[in-house]
């Protein structure tokens, strides 16, 4: 579905990625993992087209992200649910939902798909007319899912979703996940919560200082010895 | 000083009213334009003299006056989009003292062009819509016209950003601009959309005007201060802050003119204002909203 080839990527004079390939396959959860500061938003911004990589390539189901605006992305099925959420919170919650089917192809199948959501997460139903800064860290999350959603994406990325979350409300976040994987959307995940992420996933990919440092099943690198040492404290 | 309780202190009150519409309208194209692109243009009521010029010279030519009018907001609509493209996009990413002086330029450039093209003549489009009488007191029609058609089109804009997409996009952009590209939003296209429909509030604002007031090419300095006043006033951003603000500050101006001298109507008012932003910097209802 998704190939990424020898990607670089940074901000101004300053390289985040270098020479990344990796690749989603339809129906899969993949995770990237790694720690603070491996590159692994940078990853997901430039995917999404938030930044522009300075060398390599990527394309989405034969269409070449790397020369499209950053706003035809979404066109192509991939929603971004950015780090931190990033809801807007003056705006409620069905505003938000409605700024997810922004584009004119989700605009004509906005009522279906707000129900179809609104099914997934009948918590937002009821806080639908609520603005989304008042909702708690959790539903905020939610909500920042369904935003992603409203667009009828054929991949959803996601950017550390357990970040700022009490760990109950973590532990909800990835059944979240979860869901969304059983409703049938490929999904690219980007967690520091390693030992949470990899048993959601089924492939991950280990980002350490930009680089790709290895890369398989799950269950494997939540087996290696190196991993569990490094990310999970064991 | 002359003030008493009676019919004319009434009325007083009540053309401040209507003053207030005219006020509002003005302050909230200003409004939506900082809250959506965080710029201020200072020259905002520059382009309101261009619309009249424009209006008057589309009636004079033998326009009716509608005509005249949709002319006159078009061409302002149009305006405002090209001083975005040319004036500031190229400084949008730059500190906020950059797009004030480059936006004070193109204020000081249309007073200079206007009176080099029209002169410095007080010019009268010469439509009289005659006065409405009420008890002892008296309106202007134009005025009443005025207040009417303003309340009319801030409750359409109202209406267009919270039920459209393209309206609450701008609502959204306002708050986090870095992230619409995820929404599918081309922020380039709403930001010269917003332009074009402050540019379009300030054409219509144009169109009132002239059915109220002389032009003349300094007919900005009247009104530009007075309009920047209002937005700090209920917070700069704020289009509800905005309105609020139009209704207090023109009580003081309609009332303060009506006991002491016109002069001191503005005076007094400015004087409130000081006192207001000692007291709340922010601004009546804070930042945007």
């Amino acid at each position: 579905m998704l190939q990424l080839d020898a990607v670089d990527a940074g901000y101004g004079g300053f390289q985040a990625l270098f020479g990344v390939s990796m690749r989603v396959n339809a129906g899969e959860a993949v995770a990237v993992i790694g720690a603070n500061g491996a590159g692994k938003t940078t990853l997901l911004r430039a995917i999404s087209g938030l930044i522009r990589p300075t060398a390599g390539a990527m394309v989405m189901e034969g269409q070449d992200l790397i020369r499209m605006p950053a706003h035809r992305i979404i066109e192509t099925g991939i929603a971004h649910v950015p780090e931190s959420r990033r809801l807007f919170a003056r705006l409620t919650v069905r505003d938000n939902l409605r700024m997810g089917a922004y584009t004119a192809s989700a605009r004509a199948g906005f009522a279906r798909q707000l129900d179809y959501v609104y099914t997934l997460f009948p918590r937002l139903k009821e806080r639908q007319g609520q603005l989304a800064g008042t909702l708690s860290g959790g539903e905020q999350q939610m909500c920042a899912i369904a935003r992603a959603l409203m667009s009828r994406p054929k991949l959803v990325l996601l950017d550390e979703p357990s970040m700022g979350l009490a760990p109950v409300i973590v532990t909800q976040v990835f059944d979240l996940v979860r869901r969304i994987r059983s409703e049938g959307y490929t999904v690219l995940i980007v967690e520091q919560n390693v030992r949470q992420v990899l048993k959601v996933a089924d492939r991950a990919y280990l980002l350490e200082v930009g680089r790709i440092k290895s890369s398989g099943p799950a269950a494997d690198l939540a087996a290696s010895d190196d991993i569990r040492k490094a990310y999970m404290g064991v | 000083m002359d003030c008493q309780l009676d019919i004319f202190f009434l009325e007083a009150i009540l053309n401040g009213v209507l003053l207030a519409g005219l006020l509002a309208l003005l302050a909230l194209g200003l409004n939506l334009i900082f809250g959506v692109i965080d710029v201020v243009w200072i020259c905002y009521a520059e382009l309101v003299m261009v619309g009249m010029y424009g209006i008057n010279h589309a009636y004079k030519a033998g326009a009716p006056f509608l005509l005249a009018a949709l002319i006159g907001i078009a061409l302002v609509a149009l305006a405002g989009a090209v001083l975005h493209l040319l004036v500031i996009s190229p400084v949008l990413d730059t500190p906020p003292i950059n797009q004030l002086l480059v936006t004070g330029g193109v204020l000081f450039f249309l007073q200079a062009a206007a009176t080099m093209v029209f002169g410095i003549d007080f010019r009268n489009i010469g439509i009289r819509l005659g006065s409405v009488g009420l008890l002892d007191m008296s309106f202007a029609t134009a005025r009443i016209v005025t207040f009417v058609v303003a309340l009319a089109a801030m409750l359409a804009l109202w209406l267009f950003l919270r039920r459209t997409y393209l309206g609450t996009a701008i609502r959204a952009i306002a708050q986090d601009r870095q992230i619409m590209p995820l929404m599918g939003v081309d922020s380039r296209r709403l930001y010269l959309v917003t332009s074009a429909i402050g540019g379009a509030l300030a054409g219509l604002a144009a169109a009132l005007m002239v059915l109220q007031y002389d032009i003349y090419p300094q007919i900005g300095l009247q009104f530009g201060p007075l309009i920047f006043m209002i937005c700090v006033l209920g917070g700069l951003g704020n289009m509800i802050g905005g309105f609020i603000a139009a209704f207090i500050i023109s009580q003081f101006i309609a009332v303060g003119s009506s006991c002491f001298h016109t002069e001191w109507g503005y005076a007094v008012a400015f004087l409130f204002f000081m006192l207001a932003i000692f007291i709340r910097p922010q601004g009546l209802l804070g930042g945007k909203g």
